[in-house]
């Protein structure tokens, strides 16, 4: 591996740490969805840099596109619920 | 406090468990016997360029055959589930128009997306990637679609009749192997031909091409049954 593949690496893997503390840590659950979607592209990009481009194209299919979408969804889905009132009665 | 305490130690040894591991590494300077018999019998005996696709659909195909099974009953019970609250898709309100780029963009996109999908699985046999990851990205491109066009009516009939006819196919082919060949899913009773060649490895193009339309058929049936779905 290049020292330029390895400094980008390194990059790479402290993105993804500080994007995983910004889905934990987060206040907004939407930001907190797309640091949780980051987490997955940085990952695919790192199992590209590790010789598996397989591996990688399922990680950014499922788990950057996806997963995201459905956290979203059932987001949406919440919140509409509220709305109505049909959701959690807290009276 | 002594539940923190309890954490703290059961923390601490499962951190010396990876320390442990990560020390007492060291990458393999020559492949072991397993790969090796991969790497040196795969060329010639299946006639696959990539390996790696040459043990998953061959080699361990009745593995893949059951992740489809777990893929299809997942897909299945999804269905099931969201089929008891769907409702007419005109009956919903309140949806936020959509911007012009996403739906000028998804126009553009969706059909190159589709098309990379099916690049992948159908050279799943030369070039990395397969009917898992081809699938995958033809689901994506589905949900480009269901993105720019909520109430987009996807045709549940063609979906299902798609999914089961590649995964009737699929058996029919392990079973042909099975007949004609050395043992089930042997992709063998059709002409390896040239290695490297699109038209080459025997079943295996055709195995990942089923494969793939089953899996992207299943994941886009998860998706349209999510977002037609009105109330739970």
């Amino acid at each position: 591996m290049s020292v330029l593949m390895l400094t980008m690496a390194i990059v790479l893997c402290i993105a993804m740490i500080g994007a995983a503390f910004v889905a934990i840590l987060g206040k907004s659950l939407p930001i907190a969805f797309l640091a949780a979607g980051l987490v997955s592209l940085v990952a695919s990009v790192l199992f590209l840099i590790l010789a598996s481009p397989d591996v990688a194209m399922t990680e950014a299919a499922i788990g950057s596109g996806l997963t995201t979408f459905l956290f979203f969804f059932v987001l949406g889905r919440v919140r509409k619920g509220e709305h109505d009132g049909c959701g959690i009665d807290h009276d | 406090m002594i539940k923190r305490f309890i954490a703290l130690v059961l923390l601490l040894t499962i951190g010396a468990i990876f320390a442990v591991l990560l020390l007492g590494y060291e990458p393999d300077a020559e492949l072991n016997t397993t790969a090796r018999y991969y790497a040196d019998h795969t060329a010639q005996d299946i006639g696959s360029a990539n390996i790696v696709t040459a043990i998953v659909v061959t080699y361990r195909g009745l593995d893949t055959l059951g992740e489809v099974t777990v893929l299809f009953l997942a897909a299945a019970i999804v269905g099931l589930v969201l089929s008891q609250g769907r409702q007419a898709a005109a009956t919903r309100r309140g949806l936020t128009p959509v911007g012009e780029l996403l739906t000028t963009g998804s126009r553009f996109l969706a059909p190159l997306i589709m098309l990379l999908g099916v690049y992948i699985f159908v050279n799943g046999h030369l070039t990395p990637g397969g009917g898992f990851q081809g699938g995958a990205v033809i689901a994506s491109g589905m949900l480009l679609l269901l993105l720019a066009d909520p109430l987009k009516h996807f045709s549940h009939g063609l979906i299902s009749t798609l999914e089961s006819l590649s995964g009737l196919l699929y058996v029919a082919i392990g079973l042909l192997g099975l007949f004609l060949a050395g043992g089930f899913l042997d992709n063998r009773f059709l002409p390896t031909g040239e290695l490297g060649a699109l038209a080459s490895a025997g079943a295996i193009p055709l195995i990942y091409s089923l494969i793939g339309l089953k899996v992207g058929a299943e994941f886009s049936s998860m998706l349209a049954s999510l977002t037609e779905t009105e109330e739970l």
